[in-house]
């Protein structure tokens, strides 16, 4: 572990949390995206894993480049854990449970995203951990948390997204919800589990103590519904999807324009707002909310956005994915470092949504490939000479 | 609070209005202790609708915003003018104490006041729609349009229709939690910086499969309603929301280990309660694999199912899942969550006054665990400049001083 208070000089640009060791076990989204965070500010990750317990994004969650299936052409994988390291390790052998031992006790930071009580199983529950580190910070996030009656009980980002209440506000009134796209809530935990080992970390910088954080995906999903769940509980309302109207704003929503499936966005928020919108399109009758969709759905979607931007108008365009990569002020901000993979070729990255003006980001490496980093980790990190990783190999430690 | 406390010791200044108010509500829930900073009289944003009912004597009044309220717990709160020259000494006396400043103007306004000096010694946390600099940094935009141009609108709604919004905001919350993770990466760094988010760019990474499905894959995914796509790699969609009889659940037909033993235990289930159709019960569930199944296939196995779980609540519908370790959960809403006996069990919800004066409200409680431990909701929201005493009074300005500032408008 690093010495309390004393990280190792460093050059000044390799991070913000450079000199930050952090072991990494998990699958999908909820837990990796972590570690791919701090490795993205140059915390040193080292993602533990094997292949007889693949990660899910490894293998069987497309797509996987030209359609190859295997743990390297894995397109979700590479996305969502850049910059770490990858050690291959059994940890159903005695070896590789001693091994994996070994490396978090160099470690700051563990974290883990399996079902409670998996890790345990693993012999690397908290509290032995804790006793041979004691400044070891362990972040293990899971879908409802490692206690309680439905802890054990399977599920995934989508469906606990619905469980929270966010798709019951999503879609028209009075008609089905609509899905918010991927593990949504996945995200969410992943926000609160980085600024949760953050702040532990900042607390150890005063008092040397690690800390055992028990994040539930579900409950930092509450979190960002705090508004709803608050009207209702003070009001009995339980607040219901609306389309896209809002209380304050009017008009408020999305309009088609010329072309399939081309829509933008606008709001306005006021009277001074609703005139600046009336002249820009020389609206007559009352109904603005008609004048505008009439306007909009004659021209095309980027004419519309530069007339209402030229006139001062709350409007932006309803980008599609694709349109993402091109747009200016995402590429402005370095939204999508490009990177060569070793299997899949060139691809994107997706850089953190803040900046560091002084200790800014860095993506060079996209997600490893499958034990890229045995040699460094076991032979430099825990001192394995090479007979012994070629012994350990052979007895399926590496597997 | 967490004992010791996460942040203890930490001075936040908070600046911001409801854009990016929760970066500092995070802040405080760790323990830091968060100064919320406003115009004399009161923010705008605290009349953000809705208000809590007539019947805790609200209507539409600046200590009544539920938005407002929800983001601002935690904090204590003061006014400031900072057009004026008296507000801006008092301001760069206040910042001379700070580590973290958090503020959500439009870019270039401290500059413009002649404030960029008092920032210079701490971590500047600011959050506006779409960044700093660049093409867009001085438009305009609510969260409706930032959620329009990060591509996560395109993603929501029925095919053929107009994109959707979450009816309750979103970018605040993840603009704003962003903040935080921000400004303790650059704590953890050392040096007074700025610490740059974009309301845009926050909304871009809450659909990550999507950016990679283009760029792996040349596929544009777009709406589709209640159905979920990128688990198949013949293109199918899977239902994933449901009509039951009080409401909606969420479930899907899948694959992989979990998803055979949840199709295993739903024919059980169907067979329990009468018979299992003929399209489920010639499934080999131990050899199923969701991935490869053509819509016409998918399409047949959910007509299949659905008048099934027509039938059900969603609350038999979830003790059942539960029992039978099957993946599926009701769609729930607010009304669900206050009652969900995990979520007791976990002693999650806290009960304070929103506005001191006002009868208990249950708040959701910390984010997580800490040894153990709930970071606490404790403090009430504050009122405009509820706290002008006690944190002026800190700075050495005394009773007849501050009466003299308020007279003059300053605070």
């Amino acid at each position: 572990m690093t010495e309390l208070g004393t990280r190792p000089a460093t050059v000044p640009d390799a991070g913000a949390l450079a000199g930050l060791r952090v072991v990494e076990m998990g699958f999908a989204a909820a837990g990796p995206l972590v570690g791919k965070y701090l490795a993205n500010f140059g915390a040193e990750v080292i993602r533990l894993e094997s292949r007889i317990a693949a990660d899910v994004f490894r293998s069987t969650y497309p797509p996987f480049k030209n359609g190859v299936v295997d743990a390297d052409h894995a397109g979700m994988f590479a996305f969502y854990n850049d910059g770490k390291m990858s050690a291959s390790l059994n940890l159903k052998h005695p070896n590789g449970k001693a091994l994996a031992r070994a490396l978090i006790a160099q470690a700051d930071v563990f974290v883990e995203s399996f079902t409670p009580g998996t890790v345990a199983r693993l012999g690397l529950d908290a509290a032995s951990l804790r006793e041979e580190s004691p400044g070891l910070i362990i972040l293990s996030s899971c879908n409802q948390g490692q206690t309680g009656p439905h802890a054990f009980h399977p599920g995934y980002g989508s469906q606990l997204t619905a469980l929270a209440g966010f798709v019951q506000l999503l879609g028209d009134p009075d008609s089905t919800p609509v899905l918010l796209y991927g593990p949504y809530i996945d995200y969410i935990a992943v926000g609160y589990g980085a600024i949760a080992v953050l702040a532990a970390l900042e607390r150890r910088k005063r008092t040397g103590a690690g800390c055992v954080i028990d994040l539930s995906q579900y409950e930092a999903g509450l979190q960002f519904l705090t508004p709803s769940i608050l009207e209702f509980a003070a009001t009995g309302r339980i607040p219901q999807r609306n389309g896209n109207a809002d209380p304050v704003a009017s008009p408020h929503g999305v309009y088609r324009c010329a072309g399939p499936d081309r829509w933008v966005a606008l709001s306005a928020w006021n009277d001074a707002e609703r005139r600046t919108l009336r002249y820009a399109i020389d609206a007559e009758g009352p109904d603005l909310d008609a004048s505008v969709s009439a306007w909009t759905a004659m021209r095309p979607r980027d004419d519309v956005v530069a007339t209402f931007r030229a006139a001062g108008v709350r409007v932006a365009p309803v980008l599609s994915i694709s349109e993402l990569f091109a747009d200016p002020q995402l590429a402005h901000r370095g939204m999508w470092p490009r990177v060569t993979h070793p299997a899949i070729g060139p691809m994107r990255l997706m850089a953190p949504p803040f900046r560091l003006s002084a200790t800014p980001s860095r993506q060079e490496r996209p997600g490893p490939v499958f034990g890229a980093d045995n040699d460094h980790v076991f032979g430099e990190l825990l001192g394995l000479t090479g007979e012994e990783r070629r012994s350990l190999a052979r007895d399926g430690v590496f597997d | 609070m967490v004992s010791p406390t996460l942040l203890g010791g930490c001075r936040v200044l908070d600046l911001a209005d409801l854009s990016g108010a929760v970066c500092g509500r995070i802040l405080a829930d760790l323990g830091a202790d968060v100064v919320k900073i406003e115009p004399p009289g009161g923010e705008a944003d605290r009349l953000r609708p809705p208000y809590l009912a007539d019947s805790w004597g609200g209507t539409e009044n600046l200590e009544r915003s539920i938005p407002w309220i929800a983001a601002n717990v935690n904090k204590r709160g003061i006014t400031l003018d900072l057009g004026s020259p008296e507000g801006r000494t008092l301001f760069e006396r206040l910042a001379a104490t700070a580590r973290i400043i958090v503020e959500s103007s439009p870019p270039g306004r401290f500059r413009a006041l002649g404030l960029e000096d008092a920032l210079a010694g701490a971590i500047v946390v600011s959050i506006t729609p779409y960044g700093q600099d660049g093409p867009l940094a001085d438009v305009q935009g609510s969260d409706l349009e930032v959620t329009a141009a990060s591509g996560s609108l395109w993603l929501a709604g029925e095919v053929g229709r107009a994109p959707v919004r979450t009816t309750q905001p979103q970018s605040p919350y993840w603009s704003g939690m962003y903040g935080a993770m921000g400004a303790l990466v650059a704590l953890q760094a050392g040096p007074a910086q700025r610490v740059d988010v974009s309301a845009q760019a926050a909304m871009t990474t809450v659909h990550p499969p999507a950016p990679v499905w283009w760029d792996i894959a040349g596929e544009d995914h777009g709406r589709t309603g209640p159905f979920l796509l990128g688990r198949s790699v013949v293109g199918s969609r899977f239902r994933n929301l449901w009509a039951c009889a009080d409401g909606f659940v969420s479930f899907a037909i899948q694959g992989g280990p979990i998803g055979r033993h949840t199709g295993r235990m739903l024919t059980e289930w169907m067979a329990e309660r009468g018979a299992v159709p003929p399209v489920l019960a010639a499934i080999d569930w131990s050899a199923f694999d969701n991935t490869t199944l053509t819509q016409t296939v998918v399409d047949a196995l959910e007509a299949a199912i659905a008048p099934f779980l027509r039938t059900l609540t969603k609350s038999e519908f979830y003790a059942a899942v539960v029992k039978r370790k099957m993946l599926g959960y009701p769609v729930g809403d607010a009304s669900d969550a206050l009652t969900d006996p995990q979520l007791a069990a976990r002693d999650f919800w806290r009960t304070i006054s929103p506005v001191e004066g006002l009868p208990p409200l249950a708040f959701p409680g910390g984010f997580a665990l800490f040894d153990g431990e709930r970071p606490e909701v404790t403090r009430s929201a504050p009122r405009p400049g509820q706290h002008n005493a006690e944190i002026y009074g800190e700075l050495g300005v005394g009773p007849a001083d501050l009466a003299r500032l308020h007279e003059a408008g300053t605070v």
